[in-house]
């Protein structure tokens, strides 16, 4: 699909709705958001890009495949489950930094398990759209 | 004791990433583990011999009471060094056996599996450990039968043997759950002293039945015997080892070390008796039909396992002490005669007795081996053997009055025919004139004869100084059977007395039988046409109904349809759920309680009834498909009226997405064409709509249940002052229920990955060949 509209406005829109998916991950805790919406946007904003410049142009802008975003996910998120362990409390258990942090808010461990499963999301979603849509 | 198990699983698991080195020049270590094992437990006798038993415990599973409970009394004892002291010859003699085999490597990671396995059988003190173990034995005995895997029969008898011992497996399991939750303790020490309050209780006949299937299929009882000769294909180091000397009596020690746990009592003895009796005489007179050398070996062993089994029904003090002493008798000659059997058969290529013949010419040593252990069979005086069977003659003679004759003639009728089967095996191949093709025949590496010539010696020695043996390794075994003293001393001679001229008595018929006797492929034809109506027919029969039945179920349900499917377990779901509701009575709505409709909700109502009116209509699937979005996007409008903006969200994003994902597919099928006969599509709708009622009715159901808030208000109340987050919603996701989410998104990897590979690594048409 060639449209230079389309093509023009992804421009702009790409990191305009990156930053949004950013926005619903770190909100999440307090208001409507999350890391699986969040990703879920982040990987629209992708498929965007895709149907205006072509899927294989848009695997160039993410550089590495998407299914590597998976196992980074997954990591993200079992270590916040672990980590707990490390301090002698029960896995799961909330970790939280005592100040908050400027703009973001509260960081505790709530947010990093939020953040592997955008991650994992944006991967899952990416890697079987692209896969399908690249199949010859 | 654990480090014994442990020792053999860890080699046979290195064994997969170095079984190279093995091959080439390493493999003299091999048999160092059951030397080193053996001499481990050589070190024991006096501990346990004075009457001290050993317990070690680490825990494994403590929450279920599943824990490594390690035990050694006298019966654990004696199986411990069978088990390394015939596995140090086994292992030394398999060496050379399979020398150059390609999967020699292979071989003895098998074997050490098993060894392991089996200790861990016999030194468990824990019920369920035992299992565990001896479902590994059932597993690795399947690898072994069928270590030939070119060749279909052997795969074939694996599996039967897998089978039978499995099928037994399960029944055992079940039963040794019953029996440990009504003595309320895994443990089997503490097991002995609930003797009483299991006897008493109702399920024991249960309990000591299921025990008795997983024992009897373990150790070939009749009707479960068949798998037995079948697993004579495995290499013959391996029938030496499992089928004779120690895996199939992980059965008769199973019912030994029960014994003082659920027996004592006529259901346990007469079942006992009858099988194990009948199995005895029935395995002895079949090995006399027999041509293999193998097949006469593996019906004398189902006999002697029979003998075995019989004397721990019998339940006196002198069947036990027969039983403790013929286990080692038995392990001692059978073992012998096997590796000799394998000898034969590596030299000259066959197994055939009615060829075989003089090969005393050529190979003397073996000839000596082979004697040794047909005498200790046979039960000439001043053999081990001689022990054995003069204590079984002792043990049915002084049993109770008008039973002792019947069950000595029983027994004498099982020694002739061992008698007989042990020269068959053990002498005919070697006397006679040596036919001109053996001629060259020459003797194997020192290696593969010393083994069983040292079997066959020992048996000697034993039968020589019985006293101390008995001291030193039946004495204790006995006692943990009876869990008593059973006051065992074991002598030469006994004097002149009747058990005396019962032995002379069955030595003799024995030896007449040999000398009439002259198996041939008539005579095995002839016993073959009662395999009609023979037990491995009747399970077979089953084994191949079963296969078809689920055959039959394959098809039917998984014909690979993807609609198929979809229509299954809809209708599956909708009985399920029309069920639920018809039992849960009749629905009232309480028209007053329900809020007004307001004219946006009749607007989205509306958009969405039309967009089903295209659905249904249309003949282009893309138009299908922007529909089915139309009606995701009306129902996210419905979460936002009734305020769950996070769901709204996320019905949004994921319609989004299916949409595109559609498109996607779409593009790449052929163009759309209407197939579906009428009735097709009234079914269909039958299944949609009956679906879409059900669904309604649950919802209006839903709303006369009590409105309860407990779980809502819980979340409500904590969110923030446990997970310090404002969105209920979310805390659930990440935090109260993460673990949930967790998997979830495993689960989502999977279906990535699946895609992923199904898509992208599909064989190119040239690497299909």
């Amino acid at each position: 699909m060639k449209s230079a509209i389309l093509q023009t406005a992804t421009r702009y829109l790409l990191p305009i709705l990156l930053l949004f998916s950013f926005f619903l991950l770190l909100r999440g805790h307090y208001y409507p958001g999350g890391g699986f919406v969040g990703g879920l946007v982040a990987a629209i904003a992708f498929v965007l890009h895709s149907f205006a410049n072509g899927t294989a142009n848009t695997m160039k802008i993410l550089r590495y495949k998407p299914l590597s975003l998976i196992p980074i996910g997954l990591a993200i998120s079992t270590l916040s489950v672990v980590a707990p362990l490390l301090f002698g409390l029960p896995p799961m258990t909330g970790l939280w930094f005592e100040e908050p942090i400027p703009v973001i808010g509260m960081i505790g461990s709530a947010l990093f398990f939020d953040l592997g499963v955008y991650l994992v999301v944006i991967g899952v979603v990416l890697t079987i759209l692209f896969t399908i849509a690249l199949e010859q | 004791m654990l480090f014994t198990v442990l020792t053999g699983l860890i080699t046979s698991g290195l064994l997969i990433p170095f079984g190279k080195l093995i091959k080439i020049k390493w493999s003299f270590l091999l048999p160092l583990i059951p030397v080193l094992l053996f001499i481990f437990y050589l070190l024991h006798i006096p501990t346990i011999a004075g009457g001290t038993n050993l317990v070690q415990h680490v825990n494994w599973v403590p929450s279920m009471g599943v824990n490594l409970d390690f035990r050694l009394d006298g019966l654990s004892l004696l199986f411990a060094l069978l088990i390394t002291g015939i596995g140090t010859a086994i292992f030394f003699y398999a060496r050379t056996y399979l020398k150059g085999h390609v999967y020699y490597d292979r071989f003895f990671a098998y074997l050490l599996l098993f060894m392991s396995a089996m200790l861990g059988v016999v030194l468990s003190n824990n019920i369920l450990t035992l299992f565990v173990f001896w479902e590994l034995t059932s597993i690795s005995s399947f690898f072994l039968i069928g270590f030939n895997n070119d060749s279909k029969e052997s795969r074939s008898s694996a599996l039967t043997a897998l089978s039978i011992t499995g099928l037994g497996g399960f029944f055992l399991l079940a039963g040794l759950i019953l029996m440990g939750n009504v003595a309320g303790t895994f443990v089997i020490s503490e097991l002995f002293s609930k003797h009483d309050v299991l006897l008493a209780h109702p399920l024991y006949p249960l309990i000591a039945g299921l025990i008795f299937i997983g024992a009897f299929t373990k150790s070939a009882q009749f009707p479960f015997h068949f798998w037995l000769p079948g697993a004579m294909k495995a290499p013959t180091p391996v029938s030496a080892y499992l089928h004779s000397a120690t895996m199939v009596k992980a059965g008769i020690y199973l019912l030994a070390r029960f014994t003082p746990v659920l027996g004592g009592n006529e259901l346990w003895n007469n079942t006992l008796m009858i099988v194990g009796g009948f199995t005895m005489a029935f395995a002895a007179i079949h090995a006399l039909f027999r041509v293999d050398l193998k097949g006469i070996l593996a019906y004398s062993t189902i006999s002697a396992l029979g003998m075995l089994t019989f004397l721990l029904g019998l339940g006196t003090p002198e069947a036990i002490i027969a039983a403790a002493v013929f286990i080692l008798v038995h392990a001692l000659y059978k073992a012998n005669l096997f590796m000799v059997t394998g000898i034969i058969d590596h030299e000259t290529h066959t197994r055939d007795i009615t060829r075989l013949a003089g090969l005393r010419k050529v190979l003397f040593p073996v000839f000596i081996a082979a004697l040794l252990a047909a005498l200790s069979s046979a039960g000439l005086p001043s053999t081990f053997g001689f022990i054995g069977k003069d204590l079984i003659y002792e043990a049915t003679l002084h049993y109770e009055e008008h039973w002792a004759l019947w069950l000595t003639a029983l027994a004498i009728i099982t020694n002739v025919g061992l008698v007989a089967a042990g020269f068959m095996a053990g002498l005919k191949p070697f006397t006679g004139k040596l036919p001109a093709d053996f001629e060259k025949v020459h003797l194997p590496y020192p290696s593969m004869w010393i083994p069983p010539l040292l079997l066959g010696i020992l048996g000697l020695i034993f039968g020589l100084f019985p006293g101390v043996v008995g001291d030193l390794f039946n004495n204790q075994a006995a006692n943990a059977i009876a869990h008593a003293e059973t006051g065992m001393k074991l002598k030469i001679w006994h004097g002149f007395n009747m058990v005396l001229l019962l032995s002379i008595a069955t030595l003799a018929v024995g030896i007449v039988v040999y000398l009439v006797n002259k198996p041939s492929e008539k005579k095995l034809a002839a016993v073959e046409r009662f395999n009609r109506i023979a037990p491995q027919r009747v399970f077979l029969r089953i084994g191949r109904s079963i296969m078809r039945a689920s055959a039959w179920y394959t098809h039917t349900f998984h014909n690979g349809y993807l609609r198929s499917y979809h229509i299954k377990i809809i209708i599956f779901a909708e009985l399920l759920l029309a069920y639920k509701l018809w039992i849960s009575g009749p629905i009232k709505i309480n028209w007053e309680e329900l809020t007004p409709l307001s004219w946006y909700e009749v607007g989205i109502v509306a958009i969405l009834l039309g967009a089903l009116y295209i659905i249904v209509t249309t003949r282009s699937r893309l138009t299908s498909v922007v529909s089915t979005s139309v009606i995701g996007y009306c129902i996210c409008l419905m979460f936002v009226f009734y305020s769950a903006p996070d769901l709204a969200m996320t019905q949004f994003t994921i319609d989004t997405l299916t949409t595109v994902l559609f498109v996607l597919v779409l593009y790449k099928l052929p163009s759309f064409i209407n197939m579906t006969s009428r009735w097709i599509v009234i079914r269909d709708a039958m299944v949609a709509l009956g679906f879409g009622v059900i669904l309604s009715l649950i919802a209006l159901r839903v709303l006369q249940e009590p409105n309860t808030t407990d779980v809502s208000s819980f979340y409500g109340e904590n969110s923030y002052l446990l997970a310090k987050g404002k969105n209920v919603v979310n805390t659930i996701l990440v935090d109260f229920r993460g673990i949930d989410t967790m998997f979830e998104t495993v689960v989502l990897s999977i279906a990535a990955i699946g895609v992923y590979s199904l898509i992208r690594l599909r064989l190119k048409a040239s690497e299909k060949e």
